[in-house]
């Protein structure tokens, strides 16, 4: 029922959103996903940690074909929600300031989406999860799309086209081992996650349903070479969508990954792990270079995100449990800090009207509250210990090490790249002399701090007591891992 | 059965209201004639009855497609209404020619012998042709008539020669009968070669009704030039019962010669799929996009016939149903504007969505369904055609070909949503008028498309 309650809460707030005109939808909007936020704290309280689907829901859609209406939720999935549900009302928190046009509309489609997000996150159906899958799409190709910079309509109709592409095959993959499953006595085949696990095809079959599959996910993540749409996507979309974009739909890619290939296609898997790992790592030096190249901070960050999600993608594709927690608190750890990021991205340039780091400088000035929380993102997003980030890429990069030798060494460099890149940003922009676009800079606002200061603690939380998370995650770990190795 | 007969009836009762003064009880009648043809439609449910020395049959596959044909029409009609308020001379022919042309349709859906399939494709051509010209004062109307007339009487000599080649094979127009002879025949894979020539020139000519390339060249001029209402009919009605036909003929009759004209029919799909696809995506006409998007979707139905099993007649029965819906908005919404924007180009669709919110959701919809995208009917109606196909195992690669042309579909079909959503209004653009009648229907529309997304089960589950 809490499941049911999370995902149809925020569809139900869109449409009463949708009624209110004017300037009270972002509020309306803001308490609807507070409600969320403390229904997913709700079930995280009542979530015994085992590696069990809790507060599962299992009703029938279509009957005859075995296609099941089944909502769940197991560790890996609830941190997930969480995270989704923590992070859009600071999503909706961010834009108080801004003005957007049809604010009614806005705020619908960003809830809306939210119940596709939190959807893919507990379908525990193959086919409902594709539903959700799509339907988490449209709005964030909406909200893009009309609420964008000048090059947003060619930069978004990419970015739609390509993700439909890649999902269009795994929805052929889904349908394919659909029939390969065994039925019940009313259905002769059925779509639910436990008999997908219970699938047994021969290595050829595993090896090119496992192509399907992760043409899909890499496009969602995206890995090397299937990242051309992201670095435009993220800096034409305004910023709430790039915030949802980096923040949480990366993740759908990653948790596609996690409950819908590695255990789906075992061999398939460990046939094409290795060149699955060179692309990841590919990605993680490319993002990191071309980053450190960047004048633009949003593209930047943009770059940045491919190199970590590159790093993601390397540990859970080492199948080791190491790399697996890692990923999983990496996806949180990064929804954090490059949300938080990209905020203050905005704070700056709606106060300078430039993001190029050039024409940027001496912020710290005038600034004390902006330049702590800024450093304190920026370490958390370069891995310092005692911050959330040190957590996941140590976790992840052991994980890789353990894989390989020699992958893990040039992973590795992302630590090192990442700081160069950041630091960089960081001096450009905070420090130094004021220029013209800096004269006068204002400190955080109420709003700003209000958005900012979770995000913060959570930085220090992840990091200090990594273990709140990591032992819900763990028994669900565990139980992948242990299909995984049938 | 009944239907059928009063089908008939009706169709000559409107002719005599057209000789009215004032017409405009026309289009309420008719819409009363079709609800109460749905109804009785209803009561063969479950209750196969054979007519006519066996010559139809009334099943549940006949009452379930009869089903959606006469509720296409029915969310069609509402389109004449600029007819009605014109009060144009002739007007109770069209809507006589349209009952009399579903009296075809549904012959087609419940033949049991291949004369009456003939004569149910015959009944509906023949007022097709008519309903092409109907726009008396417009060249385009005149030429898509002679065109289609001519096309389809060649076509139609081609189909005749096939089953004239069956019979002659076979001694029998009955399907049952043809089937029975054609195994005896077969036993040993070798068929005689007046049956496959018969087979493959049946093919020819129904592909050609459904406009399957490579006989689809008519499709996108007669699409063009016919008026938009009729379009709507012929791409959605036509083609439902156009697809119903042939798997209907190729599942009772020809199952066991599969062999031998399968691989014509994977070349058929495949052309079709692809310049129904790559065709779409030049054009600049949201009419001439929509007649090619016609023959792509043709493909994507045809590719049923590749598979006989349970999931095969949904798969048509609910593709037909969701596509129909989709393209009834499309082209309803097309028609406003075309006549008050005097064009039919995608420019004529900027800013629809501020100025006109509900019309441009209902094609919003609509394409979106026409692409297959989840919460719209056209999603399932996707997945039960590729479901129904993959048990099919040599067929894999088909259904990937298929999967990446329904994303270039994406390209074409979000076009119209760009320019609705996405591009300023132009400013000698007034706001589109449109009745409450109109908008009653277009909610309904949408209502449907994103109905049957959201719980497919209910039209699924019912063949």
């Amino acid at each position: 029922m809490i499941t049911a309650l999370l995902l149809f809460w925020p569809a139900l707030a869109a449409l009463l959103v949708l009624l209110i005109k004017g300037e009270s939808a972002k509020k309306v909007a803001f308490i609807a996903t507070l409600v969320e936020f403390a229904i997913a704290l709700f079930a995280i309280v009542n979530f015994v940690p085992d590696a069990t689907t809790q507060f599962a829901l299992d009703m029938p859609w279509v009957e005859r074909a075995g296609i099941g209406f089944s909502i769940g939720m197991d560790g890996i999935s609830l941190l997930m929600v969480l995270l989704t549900t923590f992070l859009v009302p600071l999503i909706v928190l961010s834009s108080f300031k801004h003005d957007y046009k049809n604010p009614h509309v806005f705020y619908a489609l960003v809830l809306f989406m939210q119940t596709g997000l939190i959807g893919v996150f507990v379908a525990m159906d193959a086919f409902l999860f594709y539903f959700f899958w799509e339907v988490a799409l449209i709005p964030i190709y909406f909200i893009a799309a009309i609420w964008g910079g000048a090059r947003r309509i060619p930069v978004t109709f990419k970015f739609f086209i390509y993700t439909i592409f890649g999902s269009l095959f795994m929805l052929a993959a889904f349908v394919y081992l659909y029939f390969q499953t065994a039925g019940t006595e009313l259905a002769a085949h059925s779509s639910n996650v436990n008999a997908f696990y219970q699938l047994t095809l021969d290595s050829a079959t595993q090896s090119w349903i496992f192509w399907f599959l992760f043409l899909a996910f890499a496009i969602k993540m995206p890995v090397f070479p299937f990242h051309t749409w992201q670095p435009d996507t993220y800096t034409e979309s305004p910023t709430q969508a790039t915030m949802l974009l980096a923040g949480i739909m990366l993740k759908m890619g990653i948790y596609g990954v996690l409950r819908w290939l590695l255990p789906v296609v075992p061999m398939g898997v460990s046939q094409w792990a290795d060149t699955v790992l060179v692309l990841s790592i590919i990605g993680i030096i490319y993002g990191s270079i071309i980053a450190i190249r960047q004048s633009d901070m949003k593209r930047l960050i943009a770059y940045s995100s491919i190199a970590h999600v590159g790093l993601i993608a390397a540990g859970i594709f080492t199948l080791n449990e190491q790399g697996l927690q890692g990923g999983v608190i990496q996806m949180l750890s990064h929804g954090i800090n490059v949300v938080g990021l990209f905020f203050i991205i905005d704070i700056i340039f709606r106060r300078t009207n430039t993001r190029e780091i050039a024409s940027l400088g001496g912020i710290t000035q005038t600034t004390p509250a902006l330049s702590i929380v800024f450093l304190i993102l920026l370490m958390g997003s370069v891995a310092l210990p005692l911050t959330n980030g040190f957590i996941g890429e140590f976790l992840l990069l052991s994980g890789v090490f353990q894989y390989n030798y020699y992958f893990g060494a040039v992973a590795g460099l992302t630590i090192i790249l990442g700081a160069v890149y950041m630091l960089r940003m960081f001096q450009g922009v905070m420090f130094g002399t004021k220029s013209e676009a800096t004269e006068g800079f204002a400190d955080l606002t109420f709003h700003e701090k209000a958005v900012l200061i979770p995000l913060v603690i959570m930085v220090f939380w992840i990091g200090l007591f990594p273990n709140t998370f990591l032992s819900i995650s763990e028994p669900a770990v565990g139980q992948l891992l242990s299909i995984i190795n049938r | 059965m009944i239907s059928i007969i009063l089908l008939s009836g009706f169709g000559i009762i409107s002719l005599f209201v057209g000789f009215l003064k004032s017409k405009r009880i026309l289009l309420p009648l008719s819409l009363l004639f079709l609800a109460i043809v749905f109804g009785i439609n209803l009561l063969d449910w479950n209750d196969t009855q054979s007519y006519f020395e066996n010559m139809i049959t009334i099943d549940n596959f006949a009452v379930a497609f009869t089903g959606i044909m006469v509720l296409s029409t029915l969310l069609i009609l509402p389109f004449t209404q600029h007819y009605i308020t014109r009060n144009d001379e002739n007007i109770g022919e069209l809507y006589a020619l349209i009952l009399f042309s579903l009296v075809g349709a549904i012959m087609m859906v419940s033949y049991n012998n291949m004369l009456m399939l003939f004569i149910g494709i015959e009944i509906l051509s023949i007022a097709m042709y008519v309903l092409a010209g109907s726009d008396k004062g417009s060249l385009r109307s005149g030429e898509a008539a002679l065109k289609y007339f001519l096309m389809g009487s060649f076509f139609t000599g081609i189909l005749l020669f096939g089953i004239v080649m069956i019979y002659g094979a076979t001694g029998t127009f009955n399907i049952a009968e043809i089937a029975g002879s054609a195994e005896a025949m077969g036993t040993d894979g070798v068929y005689n070669a007046m049956f496959l020539l018969g087979v493959l020139m049946i093919i020819i000519g129904i592909s050609f009704k459904v406009s399957a390339a490579p006989f689809h060249f008519w499709t996108p001029d007669v699409y063009e030039g016919t008026p938009t209402v009729w379009t709507a009919y012929m791409s959605t009605v036509v083609k439902t019962a156009g697809v119903a036909a042939f798997y209907k003929l190729m599942d009772a009759a020809f199952a066991a010669s599969y062999a031998s004209w399968m691989p014509t029919l994977v070349a058929i799909i495949v052309l079709t799929l692809l310049i129904g696809n790559i065709g779409a995506v030049v054009q600049q006409s949201m009419k001439r996009m929509l007649a090619y998007s016609s023959i792509s979707h043709a493909g994507y139905l045809l590719m049923t016939l590749l598979a006989f099993n349970e999931f095969s007649t949904s798969a048509i029965l609910f593709y037909s149903f969701a596509y129909s819906t989709a393209s009834i908005a499309a082209f309803g919404v097309l028609q406003l504007v075309s006549r008050q924007r005097q064009s039919e180009n995608y420019e004529a669709f900027n800013g629809l969505g501020k100025t006109n919110p509900l019309l441009a959701f209902a094609v919003a919809a609509s394409m979106l369904s026409l692409a297959g995208i989840p919460l719209t009917a056209g999603f399932f109606g996707k997945f039960f055609v590729f479901s129904a196909l993959i048990e099919n195992p040599d067929m894999m690669w088909l259904i990937v070909v298929a999967v990446i042309l329904a994303a270039v579909g994406v390209y074409y079909y979000f076009r119209v949503v760009i320019a609705m959503y996405l591009h300023p209004v132009n400013e000698d653009h007034a706001p589109i008028r449109s009745t409450s009648f109109i908008n009653v229907m277009l909610i309904i529309i949408s209502v449907l498309t994103i109905l049957l997304g959201i719980a497919p089960a209910l039209l699924s589950d019912v063949l």
